[in-house]
């Protein structure tokens, strides 16, 4: 009896320690990226580190200004936005109010694999695929552009669009559209006027998750957007965004070096980006829910 | 002025089209690399090493890299992801511990892959000194694998019915020995579902074991858990990106492995998702 005790005591500790581990493995990320990242600004003032228009790690003396790969990252993410808002949210109305039961659920599966599919197979097909064209239609010298990063990286955010605000939308009460239905209205007026507005946060939600996957996503965008760490020119032209400039360069950083923590410094600024969009997300499916 | 019908029935066929744009390329993309990858999957292909700098020859060690890092990362986080949707579902319904903890597990699951790497560096290979090894590989996967494996657990528990915790309950079983004998079992099937998308991820992810483990060319296999390996996912990138002059059949081939893995495991997961959602009795 007594030695149950003890054993559902032990287990039950574990229990309570493993519960509260997700949040210690958050404050350890930042702080073992705070911890390499912040020797950086012992030589570099921070203003410089984030205003810097060049990015020259390897020149002697070297400069790390992250301006371009800011501004290259956030031309990406705008490019993919475009293409995966309208069609994500689109698809979603779809799969949640309009498709039949059996079609539901072939297509849910769909995106299920869309985004099963590792970012590297998706740079690859990309490679073989947007690259070339890019470079047929729009006549220019290379298709490693930051439009053709957009369109890959807008098929990674559809899947977590589609997901959520398909979500969003399935918790609409039933009793908003009867209400709409009993005044007359068409589905589609009651999913346009009704529905739609009632998921409006629970939509915004997913748009702004959708966006935060595409700043995160390294390989595809490492593989398709040329890499060239000047400023961007225009979506036509290759660029380099944050989270390729560590996934390239780090193999190359000497450890303890001040290349190594301006990767750890760009680090912290992706993972604050990530870190507000997650809360701010939460706070707006929340919100809407009390 | 539109009828109504007719504004309904162009909206529903702009939605269906933008559908299926969305998931069209799912087929496209499995078109392509079944169509050219399937010339270059032979029984050498998958046992042998690869030769002259990855031009020719198999991908043994990849396979078998990947194999171990997944092994490693369901190792570490199954237990530990389990326990804490235990502990979520079981011990701290809406307290603001729990508030908290969901709010890490959120953002867990939104921290950039490569930052994951750059954690790992830091911490597995860097400061617990593990180098550049398959440990360091999988404790970092594992941990980008965590917030899967805790929110498809949590919700598989919650989803068993409050009367069955009551009734083990009442027949005077601690609340341990409920939680072991009541709901776990019926919560199976939900946590199997999320290990096995865990394993998925994990296995197809790439960013994170950029700097922590993968080997650009290594043609041996590994000797222990401190050894570097090749990966499946690593071994694509630098196919297509860093070695000119591949056989497009290598790269294909190679991308169908992995996608083969990846897609493999997603469809157990959905069959087996909807196999108990058929036998569900309550």
């Amino acid at each position: 009896m007594n030695f149950r005790r003890i054993k559902e005591f032990f287990v039950e500790s574990a229990i309570k320690i493993s519960g509260i581990a997700s949040i210690f493995i958050v404050a350890l990320i930042f702080f073992f990226l705070l911890k390499e990242g912040v020797l950086l600004f012992k030589t570099e003032k921070i203003t410089h580190f984030i205003f810097g228009k060049n990015w020259y790690p390897i020149s002697d003396p070297p400069d790390f200004g992250i301006l371009p790969l800011i501004l290259g990252t956030l031309l990406v993410t705008l490019g993919a936005a475009l293409i995966a808002v309208p069609f994500g949210v689109a698809a979603a109305i779809y799969i949640s109010e309009v498709a039949p039961g059996k079609l539901k659920e072939v297509l849910k599966s769909g995106i299920e694999l869309l985004a099963a599919i590792p970012s590297v197979v998706l740079g690859f097909i990309g490679m073989i695929t947007i690259v070339p064209w890019m470079k047929i239609i729009f006549k220019i010298p290379t298709g490693l552009t930051a439009f053709s990063g957009s369109i890959v990286l807008a098929f990674m955010a559809m899947p977590t669009i589609v997901s959520i605000a398909e979500d969003a939308l399935h918790s609409v009460p039933k009793a908003y559209k009867e209400g709409a239905y009993a005044l007359g209205a068409t589905k589609w007026q009651t999913i346009y006027r009704v529905v739609l507005p009632a998921a409006s946060s629970g939509v915004v939600a997913a748009v702004m998750l959708g966006i935060g996957r595409v700043v995160g996503e390294t390989m595809a965008v490492m593989m398709l957007t040329g890499n060239s760490p000047s400023m961007p020119r225009g979506m036509l032209y290759p660029v380099r965004t944050l989270t390729a400039t560590i996934a390239a360069e780090m193999g190359e950083a000497v450890q303890g070096g001040d290349h190594y923590y301006a990767l750890f410094a760009i680090g912290i600024i992706l993972f604050l980006i990530t870190f507000a969009i997650n809360i701010t997300a939460d706070l707006v499916i929340h919100r809407k829910r009390q | 002025m539109i009828s109504p019908r007719l504004t309904q029935k162009i909206a529903f066929s702009l939605l269906l089209l933008a559908t299926l744009m969305v998931i069209l390329p799912v087929a496209v993309v499995l078109f392509i690399i079944v169509k050219n990858g399937l010339p270059g999957i032979s029984w050498e292909f998958l046992t042998q090493m690869p030769k002259s700098g990855m031009r020719a020859g198999g991908i043994l060690p990849a396979i078998i890299g990947t194999f171990y890092l997944v092994l490693g990362a369901v190792v570490f986080a199954l237990p530990l992801g389990v326990l804490a949707a235990i502990y979520l579902s079981e011990y701290s319904k809406d307290s603001w511990m729990s508030r908290l903890v969901r709010l890490a597990i959120i953002n867990l699951a939104g921290v950039p892959s490569v930052v994951f790497g750059l954690f790992g560096l830091a911490l597995f290979v860097g400061f617990f000194k593990f180098g550049a090894s398959i440990l360091a590989g999988s404790l970092t996967l594992g941990i980008m694998i965590l917030p899967v494996i805790i929110t498809s657990s949590r919700e598989a528990l919650d989803s068993v019915p409050k009367s069955f915790r009551e009734v083990s309950l009442s027949l005077g079983s601690t609340k341990l020995q409920t939680i072991k004998y009541a709901v776990l079992p019926h919560a199976l099937p939900g946590i199997l579902t999320g290990t096995i998308l865990g394993i998925g991820r994990a296995a197809g992810e790439t960013a994170p074991i950029l700097f922590t483990v993968a080997a650009f060319y290594l043609p041996r296999l590994p000797h222990s858990a401190f050894d570097q390996v090749m990966a499946l996912p690593y071994h694509l990138y630098v196919l297509s990106t860093q070695v000119p002059n591949v056989d497009q059949k290598i790269r294909y081939g190679t991308a169908l492995v992995l996608l083969t893995i990846v897609l493999l495991m997603n469809l157990i997961a959905i069959m087996i998702r909807s196999y108990f959602r058929g036998k569900k009795k309550w």
